[in-house]
C-alpha cells in the first residue's frame, strides 16, 4: 500500500475532502431543526477540528465561527422577543412595554408580551443556522482555503487567481487598518466617530490599491497568463458552458436542500449542470498549458473523510423521506425525540477525527532567532 | 546581455522624460549596480530591462531595449519571464501564494514546466539559497531577509539569465542584508547570472560590483563603467570613497579591506594629531569634545530625565518581546536603538507612546503613564514618527495637513507650517502627501509629530529609503532637535546615521538590552555595529568622515 493511503502517514489531507465532510454536515444541519441532531452536528465538527487542525494560522478560524454562531443565535432571540406576537404562543414569560406603530406597519409590533413558545422556536432556528456556520468554519480551520484554490479546474485559473488575491488583502487591510489607527493615536486622537472613521479608510485604500499594482506587476514578469493563447470562439464557448453548468449546479443543489422546492427541479438541474461544466471546464482546460507543481494526493482518507461527511448528509436526507416528524418538532416545547438513523448518521460524521492523517506539525517558527539561516548561507 | 540603444522614457502627464538618451551595454555575469537619488529613474532603468516599462505602466518608451537578444518592444514581460527575474523592493507585494514551496514554483506553473522538473528546480533552489528550513513555512511569518531570498528564489526557478532587484537590502538590518548580498554574489559567482540592482545603501553592496551605472536625474547624461571611475564624479557615494575625497586618495577604494590598506598614512597622521591633543591644556580637550573625538558626540549634561522605563515587559500573545527593560531618555540626548529585526526596539517606541500595554513594570513619560494617557494630551509630551510615515497623514495636500496638526495640537494656525518650511524649505503647499519625496514625507511627518512640541521625539526607522543627500539633511534635523533640548530616541539599523548624530547606543538582543553606553564604545567594540569610516581607521575612534575632515583642517 502506498503510503498516501496510510491515515497513520502524517500529511496534509485534500482540502476537497475537508470541504466536502463540512458540506456534508452543513447539510444534514439544514434538513432539521431537531436541537439535538443539531448539537450533535456541532459537537462533532468542534471535535474533529479539535483532533485534526493543523498548527498554521488558519487553524484558529473554528473559534471565530463559533462566536459568529453565537451571536447570531443571540440576535434571533432578541429580535424574536422584542417583535414577537401573542399569536405564536400561550405560555407568557414576561411582557416588555409595547410600542405603538402606526397603521402603516399592520401586523407588526415591538414590545408585549414574550412566549417561551417564540423564543425557544427562535433558538431552533438560530441554532441551525449557528450549525451551518460552524460546519464552514470547520472547513476553513482544517483546510488551507488557498490550497483548495490550487485544485480549481485549469479554465477556472483566473477566478482562482483573483480569489487567492483577494484573500491576501483582507487580512493585509485588517493589519493596515490597525496601523493607520495606531497613526491616529500617535496624532492625538481618539479614533472614534465619523471623521476618525474616513481618516482611516482613505490610506487603507489608497496602500491596497498600490499593493495590488505591485502584485499585478509581479504576476506579469513572472509569466502569468503567458501560456494561455486561444480563439475567442474557443474562450466565449467555455465561457458559457463553465457558467451554465455552475449556474445549473446551484439551482439544483438549491432544489435539493429546500425539501419544499418541486422534485423536478432538484436532481435533473444538478445532473444537467454538471454535465455543461465539465465540458466546460474540459474545453477551457485544454487551451492552458500550465503545469502544477505536487497537487495533493486524493487516496483512502480522502474517501474516507469525504464519504463520512456524505453519509451524515444521506442519513438526513432519508429520514426526511421516511420520518419527517422527527427532524422537526410538532410544537417548541416538546421533549425532542431523538431517532437513532439520523444520530448514527452524523456520528460517523466524527470518522474524521480518526481516519484523516494528522497534520504535520511544523517546527514552531522560531521569530527572534535567525542565526541559523545565516549559517546555512555561510556554509 | 542587456543593451539600451539610447533609450528615453517619458510618463503620460510628465513633461519632461524620466530617463533621457540611455546608452547602455551590461555584459554577462556582471554584477552592475544602479546609484542615483530618490526619482531619478532608477526603478524606471529596471523596469524597463524586463518591459514593464511601457507595456505595464504606459508611458511613452523611444529607442530599444533587448535583452538576450529580445526587444521589449515585441515581447511582453511575461514572454521575457525565462529570461529575466525581477524582485521589488518589497517582496512581501510580489508573492502570489502563500507558503515558500509554491511561491518558488509558481513562475514554473506559469511557464508550464514539466512537474519533474519543478520538483528538481526547488529542491535546487531551496539548497542553493539555504532556504530548505523554510520550505512549509507560510510567506507572512518570515524574516525580511528571508522574504528577500524567497522572493529571489521564485524569480530564480524559471533558470533566468538575468536578475533584477530593487532596492533589495534597503528594509533589512545589517545581518539579513548580508544574508541577501552572499546569496547574490554567489549567483554571480557559481551561475555566471547577470545580476542588476539599485540600492540607496552604497556601502553595503559597492563592493561586489563589478560596473556602476549612475543616474544624475533631471535629464543629465547617464555615466556608467568602472566602479572606482564612476564614484569620483557621482556625488552619492559611501564613507569609504568620502573618505577618499578627504585623504585624497585616487582612485577611491570601494570596501572597507581596500582603504584600510591604503590608510596607513591616515592613521598615522590622525595618531600623531591624537597624542599631540591628549597632551595639550584641558580647555582644548573641552573644546574639541571628547578627548580624540568630534563636537558633536560630546555628552550633553544629562540633568533633566525626559522618560524612565523600568522593568518593562512587554509580550504579544504570551511571546515577551521585551524583558524587563531598563532605560532613562534625557534632554538633549539622541539615543540609538539599535538590535537585529525582532530584537524588541519597535516595542519598545511603541510602549513609550502607550501603544501597546506593558504587561509588567512602568513606563513613565514626562510624568504621565502613555497606555492610560489621553491621546491629545500625550502628543504634548512625546511623539512618534512610524516606520511608515505616510502613516501619519492623511490630507490631500501638504498646507491641510499642516492646518489638521496645528488644529490636533491646539496651537496657532501656521504652526507646523513653519516648523516644515524650515526643516524642508521650498515644498509647494499645494503638493499631495504622497507625492513628495521619500524624505520630505518624513520631514513632513516629523513635523506634524514636532507641532504639538514634544520634548521626547521618537523616530523608528527614519532611514528606510532615504538617499544620501536626505539623509545629510535629516542628520541636521536632529543635531538641532538635541541642541534644543529635545530628547531623541532612534530605532535604526543605519550605523553611519548612528555613527552621525548619535550620543549614546543601546542595543537590544532578544528583549533584553545587551549593551548601553556612549556611541563611540558600543559602535566600535561590535564589527556588525562599526560604521566603515571606523573600520578603516580601527582601533582609532574617529567615527564618520566629518569628524575625520574636522581633525585635519584644524591640525593644517
Amino acid at each position: 500500500m502506498r503510503p498516501v493511503h496510510l491515515p497513520s502517514y502524517s500529511r496534509g489531507l485534500h482540502p476537497g475532502a475537508w470541504w466536502l465532510w463540512a458540506i456534508g454536515l452543513a447539510a444534514a444541519a439544514s434538513r432539521t431543526t431537531n436541537p439535538v441532531i443539531l448539537a450533535l452536528v456541532l459537537v462533532v465538527s468542534g471535535l474533529v477540528v479539535a483532533a485534526r487542525r493543523s498548527d498554521a494560522p488558519w487553524g484558529n478560524a473554528y473559534a471565530a465561527f463559533l462566536k459568529l454562531a453565537l451571536l447570531i443565535i443571540a440576535i434571533r432571540i432578541v429580535l424574536q422577543a422584542v417583535l414577537s406576537s401573542g399569536a405564536q404562543g400561550v405560555t407568557v414569560l414576561f411582557t416588555l412595554p409595547e410600542v405603538p406603530l402606526p397603521e402603516f406597519f399592520a401586523g407588526l409590533k415591538l414590545g408585549g408580551v414574550v412566549t417561551a413558545e417564540a423564543v425557544l422556536r427562535a433558538f431552533y432556528e438560530g441554532l441551525q443556522l449557528a450549525t451551518i456556520i460552524c460546519a464552514v468554519g470547520a472547513a476553513n480551520a482544517l483546510a488551507s482555503a488557498r490550497r483548495l484554490l490550487r485544485c480549481v479546474p485549469a479554465a477556472l485559473y483566473e477566478v482562482g487567481v483573483a480569489t487567492v488575491v483577494a484573500l491576501t488583502f483582507a487580512p493585509q487591510l485588517v493589519s493596515d487598518a490597525a496601523r493607520v489607527r495606531a497613526a491616529h493615536r500617535l496624532r492625538g486622537q481618539s479614533g472614534t466617530g465619523l471623521r476618525a472613521l474616513s481618516r482611516t479608510v482613505m490610506p487603507v485604500l489608497e496602500g491596497a490599491l498600490d499593493r495590488s499594482v505591485e502584485l499585478a506587476a509581479a504576476m506579469d514578469s513572472r509569466g502569468y497568463g503567458r501560456t494561455t493563447d486561444s480563439s475567442r470562439v474557443d474562450r466565449r464557448m467555455t465561457a458559457v458552458l463553465t457558467f451554465g453548468g455552475l449556474l445549473g449546479v446551484c439551482v439544483g443543489v438549491y432544489g435539493l436542500l429546500d425539501a419544499s422546492a418541486s422534485p423536478l427541479l432538484g436532481m435533473p438541474s444538478l445532473l444537467l449542470g454538471a454535465v455543461l461544466a465539465a465540458g466546460g471546464l474540459a474545453l477551457g482546460g485544454r487551451r492552458t498549458r500550465r503545469t502544477r507543481y505536487r497537487p495533493d494526493p486524493w487516496a483512502l482518507p480522502e474517501w474516507l473523510v469525504a464519504g463520512s461527511g456524505l453519509v451524515a448528509a444521506a442519513g438526513l436526507f432519508v429520514t426526511g423521506a421516511l420520518d419527517p416528524g422527527v427532524l422537526h418538532l410538532p410544537g417548541p416545547l416538546v421533549v425532542p425525540p431523538v431517532p437513532w438513523l439520523p444520530v448514527l448518521a452524523v456520528l460517523v460524521g466524527l470518522l474524521p477525527a480518526v481516519a484523516a492523517p494528522a497534520p504535520p506539525r511544523s517546527v514552531r517558527p522560531s521569530v527572534r532567532s535567525p542565526q541559523p539561516d545565516k549559517e546555512e548561507v555561510a556554509a | 546581455m542587456i543593451e539600451f540603444d539610447d533609450v528615453s522614457v517619458t510618463y503620460a502627464g510628465l513633461s519632461r522624460p524620466t530617463l533621457a538618451n540611455v546608452d547602455l551595454r551590461i555584459d554577462e555575469g556582471e554584477l552592475c549596480l544602479v546609484v542615483g537619488r530618490t526619482g531619478s529613474g532608477k526603478s524606471t532603468l529596471l523596469r524597463a530591462v524586463n518591459g514593464l516599462v511601457p507595456h505595464f505602466t504606459g508611458g511613452l518608451l523611444s529607442g530599444r531595449v533587448r535583452v538576450d537578444g529580445r526587444d521589449t518592444r515585441t515581447h511582453r514581460p511575461r514572454d521575457l519571464a525565462d529570461v529575466v527575474g525581477l524582485v521589488g523592493q518589497d517582496p512581501m507585494d510580489g508573492f502570489v501564494t502563500d507558503v515558500v514551496e509554491d511561491e518558488l514554483a509558481y513562475g514554473m506553473e506559469s511557464l508550464g514546466l514539466p512537474p519533474s522538473v519543478m520538483r528538481k528546480r526547488v529542491e535546487e533552489t531551496l539548497d542553493l539559497l539555504g532556504l530548505s528550513e523554510l520550505r512549509e513555512r507560510p510567506l507572512a511569518t518570515l524574516s525580511g531577509g528571508q522574504q528577500q531570498r524567497v522572493a529571489i528564489g521564485s524569480v530564480l526557478t524559471t533558470h533566468p539569465r538575468v536578475l533584477v532587484l530593487d532596492e533589495p537590502t534597503s528594509a533589512l538590518d545589517p545581518q539579513a542584508a548580508e544574508e541577501v548580498l552572499a546569496a547574490l554574489t554567489r549567483l554571480v559567482h557559481d551561475l555566471g547570472l547577470t545580476v542588476v540592482l539599485a540600492e540607496h545603501r552604497l556601502e553595503r553592496v559597492l563592493q561586489y560590483a563589478d560596473r556602476v551605472v549612475y543616474l544624475p536625474g533631471g535629464g543629465a547624461r547617464v555615466v556608467d563603467g568602472d566602479p572606482a571611475e564612476v564614484m569620483e564624479v557621482s556625488d552619492l557615494a559611501p564613507p569609504v570613497v568620502e573618505l577618499a575625497k578627504v585623504a585624497g586618495w585616487a582612485p577611491p577604494p570601494l570596501s572597507v579591506r581596500d582603504a584600510r590598506r591604503r590608510a596607513g598614512g591616515l592613521r598615522d597622521r590622525l595618531e600623531g594629531l591624537r597624542v599631540a591633543r591628549s597632551g595639550d591644556a584641558a580647555d582644548q580637550v573641552a573644546r574639541s569634545g571628547r578627548v580624540e573625538a568630534p563636537q558633536h558626540s560630546q555628552n550633553p549634561p544629562l540633568d533633566e530625565v525626559l522618560g524612565r522605563v523600568k522593568d518593562l515587559v512587554v509580550s504579544y500573545r504570551g511571546v515577551p518581546a521585551l524583558r524587563g527593560i531598563d532605560l532613562s531618555l534625557c534632554t538633549g540626548e539622541v539615543m540609538a536603538l539599535m538590535g537585529r529585526n525582532g530584537a524588541g526596539k519597535s516595542s519598545l517606541l511603541k510602549a513609550l507612546v502607550g501603544l501597546v500595554r506593558p504587561a509588567s513594570g512602568a513606563v513613565d513619560v514626562g510624568g504621565h503613564d502613555p497606555a492610560r494617557t489621553k491621546p491629545a494630551d500625550l502628543i504634548r509630551v512625546v511623539g512618534l514618527v512610524p516606520q511608515e510615515p505616510g502613516d501619519l497623514l492623511y490630507a490631500d495636500s501638504v498646507a491641510a495637513e499642516c492646518a489638521m496638526a496645528d488644529k490636533d495640537a491646539g496651537v496657532p494656525d501656521g504652526t507646523c507650517r513653519e516648523l516644515f518650511d524650515r526643516l524642508a524649505p521650498g515644498v509647494p503647499a499645494d503638493r499631495h502627501p504622497r507625492d513628495l519625496s521619500e524624505g520630505q514625507r518624513l520631514t513632513l511627518a516629523l513635523a506634524v509629530v514636532l507641532t504639538a512640541r514634544p520634548p521626547l521625539v521618537l523616530l523608528d526607522e527614519p532611514t528606510r529609503g532615504l538617499d544620501y543627500t536626505a539623509k545629510r539633511r535629516l542628520v541636521s534635523v536632529l543635531r538641532e532637535l538635541a541642541a534644543a533640548g529635545h530628547g531623541v530616541v532612534l530605532a535604526t539599523h543605519d550605523v553611519e546615521l548612528v555613527a552621525e548624530v548619535a550620543h549614546r547606543v543601546v542595543v537590544l538582543g532578544d528583549g533584553e538590552v545587551v549593551a548601553d553606553g556612549p556611541a563611540a564604545d558600543v559602535v566600535v567594540a561590535s564589527p556588525a555595529f562599526a560604521p566603515q569610516v571606523a573600520k578603516v581607521l580601527s582601533p582609532l575612534p574617529w567615527l564618520t568622515v566629518e569628524d575625520v575632515r574636522t581633525a585635519l583642517e584644524t591640525a593644517s
